[in-house]
This record gives structure tokens, C-alpha cells and sequence, in this order.
């Protein structure tokens, strides 16, 4: 096994509160220069920047896990992180028949995607930053259902964390592990569920690429092995 | 004058969802708030609940802080899981087409308000 320094909740151009340099090739060198080997592309309610990540890492020798930063209807941020682009793609689909509203660019920020060389391929035009009408006991079991992981992010930030939307942590709710935006609130969050905690930048902007990680013993950086991981199988643990 | 949740649900023309039963409440207050987290914080007991949130928590919340009732706003349904749970807890659950401002409006015109009771 072997030690992996993860980010796993980046965003890229694609989010409209983004910064603009947030672009594949400049998030990919960035965690090289820091020394992230595992990265979590992590934009509001969509994915479509994860590929150009992808084929930049790749080049790198980075991993990338694509996912997205999905907003419920309860507007609770849920990450959910996939295995393969076919996973990601077909959820996405589903997400974007849940989100209601067209982005107005003045007054939330650009949404561009682009390609592996950093080229403007278009423009979103979904209001991103707007919530889906999926509860968020459907949106877990919907991630589930497409082999993803579901965790909720940053649950020690009053907005959009999970605890600060719903009160507490919905009893039963099916996570995988609990997000915190700063790892030394670990014991101020209460939760009868005993989920893991992971910590991650939820960087909107480049310097902020890889300033909070999370270390992964496992065997190979895919969420497969991140899942055995945040259940401790055979050895595999982690720290943040 | 002192208001029930029958008065406010017959002048608001509400959609009594769950609790019909207990609408004979009296209403000592109001609180407006979408974050249950603030909600956990800051409601009075005895007030009627103004929220656009469905979700089963809003009952968990009301039951803690003994809130009289919950208002959800702009005709929004609430989930199934959230009713039932609402049934067992005894706390109404009424559904406006309003929004929560023309909710508070309307509740401040019929005299309930916090502080010296309603």
C-alpha cells in the first residue's frame, strides 16, 4: 500500500464563482508544485471540465476522481465523486433535469468550459449556482445507485453545510464521510452516525489548489480504494 | 387578542397538511428562518415556524424547541416522511402559497407578534 495526498474538492472555471484561472492545466500544475497526487474536480452541479482535467493529470501522473459539488433541495452541498466518466456523465443528466433556472453571467460569474489545452470550448448556461429539487435522502441514494461517494461538504461552515441547512445530521442519512473546510473543528461537529471526516481547499482559486489534504493509505488512488479506505478495510486508513 | 393556529389558518387560508386536531394551539409568537441551525438557536417556544424547508428535520426541530407550529411557504410540498413524523411528534404542518414575507405581513396585521404575547 501506499500513501496518497488527496484534494479532493477543487473547482475549476467551470463554477461561477470561480476564478477564471482555474483552468485545467493551471489547477494540474499547481498540485504537482505541492505535491497532491490525487485530485477531486468538484464544480457546482455539473462536470463537463472534468475530462480536460483528466487528459492534463494523466500527463502528470496525477490522479483526478470527477465528480461534482452537488446543491440539494434542502440547498445542503453534497460532494459526490465517481469512478468513471460513464458514472459521472449519467448522473450529471440527471442532475441537470433537476436544475431549474438560466445563469445570468453579470450577476454570478462566467461558467466556461474548456479543453485540455485551456481553449474556450463554450459557455454553461444552467444556473449552476442554484439548488436542484432533489431531497438530499434522494440525491445519496441516487450517487449510490452510480457507484459514487457521497460526502457532505464542508459541515463546519454554516452555509450550505449540512448541519447548518438541516440542524443536524439527518439520522440514518446513508454518507460516506463528513467534509470539514478547517480540520481542527473536528470535535465541535456531533453526529451519532461516527462518519469519517475528510478535509479538502474547495478551492475557487489557483493558490488555494492543495491547502488542505487529506492522506489515503491504499493500494491505487480510485474511489474504490477510498471507499475501502474511509471504512478502514484490511489496513487502508487515513489521516487529515 | 390572543390567536390560535385555527384563527391563522383560516385568515391566511392555509393548507392544513398535518395536526388538524391541535390547531387550538395559541400562538405566543412567530419565527421566519430557512437555516435550522439558527432556527435550533434562536426560536421561542410557543411560536408558529415560518420556513420554505420540507425536510423531515423540520420536525425534529420544531419538537425540540416546542414550537406550536410550522408554516412552509410558496406552496411547497412537504415530504411524505416529513408528514408522518409530524403526526407521531403532534406538530401541525400547514402549506402557504405565499411567501414568507407575505406570511410575517399577514401575521403582524393580525396582532401576533413576539414580546408581551399576542
Amino acid at each position: 500500500m501506499k500513501e496518497f495526498r488527496a484534494d479532493l474538492h477543487i473547482h475549476t472555471c467551470l463554477s461561477p464563482c470561480a476564478d477564471l484561472e482555474m483552468s485545467p492545466r493551471n489547477i494540474v500544475s499547481e498540485a504537482k508544485r505541492k505535491g497532491v497526487q490525487v485530485i477531486g474536480i468538484c464544480d457546482h452541479n455539473s462536470a463537463e471540465n472534468v475530462p480536460a482535467v483528466e487528459k492534463n493529470a494523466a500527463r502528470e501522473g496525477i490522479a483526478v476522481i470527477g465528480g461534482m459539488e452537488v446543491t440539494s433541495k434542502e440547498e445542503v452541498h453534497i460532494l459526490a465523486l465517481f469512478g468513471s466518466e460513464e458514472s459521472l456523465f449519467t448522473f450529471q443528466e440527471i442532475v441537470h433535469e433537476h436544475l431549474h433556472g438560466i445563469n445570468d453571467e453579470k450577476l454570478y460569474g462566467e461558467q466556461v468550459i474548456v479543453n485540455e489545452e485551456d481553449e474556450v470550448l463554450g459557455f454553461s448556461n444552467k444556473l449552476l449556482i442554484g439548488a436542484t429539487d432533489i431531497t438530499i435522502e434522494r440525491l445519496v441514494d441516487l450517487i449510490h445507485e452510480h457507484d459514487g461517494l457521497a460526502i457532505a461538504a464542508h459541515v463546519d461552515r454554516e452555509g450550505f453545510g449540512i448541519i447548518g441547512q438541516l440542524g443536524f445530521i439527518p439520522e440514518g442519512l446513508p454518507l460516506d464521510a463528513l467534509e470539514l473546510a478547517d480540520p481542527s473543528k473536528r470535535d465541535c461537529i456531533s453526529q451519532g452516525n461516527r462518519l469519517p471526516f475528510i478535509t479538502s481547499s474547495d478551492a475557487h482559486k489557483l493558490e488555494d489548489v492543495g491547502r488542505r489534504t487529506t492522506t489515503f493509505l491504499m493500494e491505487a488512488a480510485n474511489t474504490v480504494e477510498i471507499r475501502r479506505c474511509l471504512s478502514g478495510v484490511e489496513g487502508r486508513r487515513m489521516r487529515i | 387578542m390572543t390567536k390560535t393556529l385555527k384563527d391563522i389558518a383560516a385568515a391566511l387560508h392555509l393548507d392544513v397538511r398535518t395536526g388538524e386536531h391541535l390547531l387550538a394551539r395559541t400562538v405566543t409568537g412567530g419565527y421566519a428562518g430557512d437555516l435550522l441551525s439558527d432556527v435550533l438557536a434562536h426560536a421561542r417556544k410557543g411560536s408558529v415556524w415560518i420556513t420554505l424547508q420540507t425536510h423531515t428535520n423540520i420536525v425534529a426541530v420544531a419538537s425540540a424547541k416546542e414550537l406550536c407550529g410550522i408554516i412552509v411557504v410558496n406552496g411547497r410540498t412537504p415530504e411524505e416522511a416529513t408528514l408522518r413524523k409530524a403526526g407521531e411528534e403532534d406538530i401541525p404542518i400547514m402549506v402557504s402559497t405565499l411567501s414568507t414575507y407575505d406570511v410575517v405581513c399577514q401575521l403582524c396585521e393580525m396582532g401576533v407578534k413576539n414580546g408581551e404575547g399576542v
